[in-house]
């Protein structure tokens, strides 16, 4: 989706949205222009800033804001986690992949939109959007190994797809506090299913080095990871809206089955469980 | 006499209200030309005809987006369709496909099963009937071919599905669709690397500097899918 269609879409729910942008509509050319001259790294800020601008942050309802800054908080660690995977030094050891180039690409393209979704967020919330943390512990207290020591790929293709995961369940669990909200569920679901394309990919990656894995979530806690345990709590779940899906009308859909079809929300105080581990809160 | 007349008067109002959408409503008329190729019954892969309601024949289906169990019926739409290419995937495998890309589309195969049964068992009395599908242009022994659909198929289920959130009311449904959509977005991140390495979220389907993946409302996912279902498809209210 592009910055013009975006707007198109909030403009069905916000007949408004332009003049709210800017008191005449000619303004969103002035916008544009100033696009060609700013970086392009720097347009998803300035997109969310027009969002900030437009809706104003005293009218940024208080829990979507709450949202929004939860989704920033997540989006800090997992774009730090793949800026020190692509460091030179101390990054991860890609060495270790069956296929070095190939990996090393996909993490750089994982890398710039999870960068992209802290922008943007950051644009969004305004003036007191939180920090980044100065540091993570990417042990998680001592709960892996290193992932970017030395020989260590494998443990750090494990703990992505654990951030990835939790990331797709995070914002999955955040949808219905934004029922209602048009543009801001829009994005945030936007960015829902890039972090389900980002695990599936790194659970690939697994997979095409030799970890036995599939890219969709099989039964509860498939990582070959005890310790992540918590980021897969509750995935096991078969009963959708009261309904087994297991053998559903007479179908062959096994329980494994079942529990790739649907991927489960986590809590709020489920995921700052899992990240403060990390030192993210 | 009154009675009689008021009587009359509803059965002509009814015959109007069977009549008039046409040039009253503005809705969109789906339905494949295509008489050959493979035509499955979607919804349960039953051949005989007096199983479908309409069969897409007269009225077809109409998904009513008054309230949510419009956006319901619309995703049980699609989700018929795609349970419907992969059963045909899985039974009648391209050439020379390799045991692990089976095992996958059956997989897929399953959880598109899942999904559709989900939405008819949730639906219930208010369920749409079945798509009658056309997959004439879809050449299923030609692994080019199916990988292609099945990409295509994948992008527009996740496009749909985040375009659709906003149309929903209740938070019920819109976990029910978040937790369906990111398995399709594994569906589609897998689908994609198997057609070109590391284009599981490339610039076809997420901005690559907004970092944002794609939406499409109905109307723009009807068009496209629509060219796939024979069973006409009426959009109302949207």
């Amino acid at each position: 989706m592009n910055i013009v269609d975006i707007l198109e879409e909030i403009e069905k729910v916000d007949g408004e949205v332009y003049e709210r942008f800017s008191p005449r509509r000619t303004a969103m050319k002035e916008f544009f222009n100033v696009g060609k001259k700013i970086s392009l790294a720097a347009v998803p800020l300035a997109l969310g800033s027009m969002f900030n601008k437009a809706y104003g942050q005293s009218t940024l309802p208080a829990n979507v804001k709450a949202v929004l800054q939860f989704a920033l908080t997540l989006e800090h660690f997992e774009a730090a986690f793949y800026v020190q995977a692509l460091k030179t030094t101390g990054g991860a050891d890609f060495s270790g992949s069956k296929q070095m180039a190939l990996d090393k690409a996909a993490i750089e393209i994982i890398s710039a939109h999870e960068t992209a979704h802290v922008n943007f967020l950051k644009g969004v919330i305004g003036a007191d959007a939180v920090a980044a943390k100065a540091s993570y512990d990417w042990t998680a207290s001592g709960a892996f190994p290193n992932p970017f020591a030395s020989g260590n790929y494998g443990i750090f293709l494990a703990v992505a797809q654990a951030l990835e995961d939790t990331g797709v369940r995070a914002y999955k669990g955040q949808a219905p506090a934004l029922v209602g909200q048009g543009g801001v569920l829009e994005a945030a679901l936007n960015i829902h299913s890039v972090e389900a394309r980002h695990a599936a990919k790194i659970r690939y990656m697994r997979a095409q080095n030799g970890f036995n894995i599939k890219p969709w979530i099989t039964g509860g806690n498939d990582s070959g990871v005890a310790n992540a345990a918590a980021v897969y709590a509750g995935e096991e779940n078969v009963l959708q809206a009261g309904i087994t899906i297991t053998g559903i009308n007479g179908a062959a859909i096994t329980a494994n089955a079942a529990t790739e079809s649907f991927d489960e929300p986590l809590t709020t105080q489920q995921v700052l469980d899992i990240v403060k581990l990390f030192g993210v809160s | 006499m009154k009675n009689l007349h008021d009587e009359k008067e509803v059965l002509q109002e009814e015959r109007s209200i069977l009549t008039a959408p046409l040039q009253r409503r503005s809705f969109l008329q789906f339905a494949g030309a295509g008489a050959a190729g493979v035509a499955l019954i979607a919804a349960g892969c039953k051949k005989d005809r007096s199983m479908i309601d309409d069969g897409g024949i007269k009225g077809g289906v109409t998904l009513d987006f008054k309230d949510d169990i419009g956006v319901l019926n619309y995703a049980y739409a699609l989700e018929q369709l795609e349970a419907a290419f992969y059963i045909q995937v899985a039974a009648t495998p391209y050439a020379n496909i390799s045991a692990p890309e089976l095992a996958y589309f059956k997989d897929i195969q399953f959880h598109e099963i899942a999904h559709r049964e989900f939405f008819k068992n949730a639906l219930g009395p208010a369920a749409i009937g079945g798509l009658e599908v056309d997959f004439s242009k879809i050449n299923f022994a030609d692994r080019t071919s199916v990988l292609g659909t099945a990409k295509a198929f994948e992008d527009l289920g996740v496009s749909a599905y985040n375009g659709a959130g906003k149309l929903l009311k209740s938070t019920v449904y819109l976990t029910l669709a978040g937790k369906i959509v990111s398995v399709e977005a594994r569906h589609a991140a897998y689908i994609r690397e198997l057609i070109s390495p590391n284009s599981f979220s490339n610039v076809e389907v997420v901005d690559a500097v907004m970092g944002l993946d794609k939406s499409r409302d109905p109307k723009a996912v009807l068009a496209i899918a629509g060219g796939f279902v024979k069973t006409k498809i009426n959009v109302i209210n949207l």
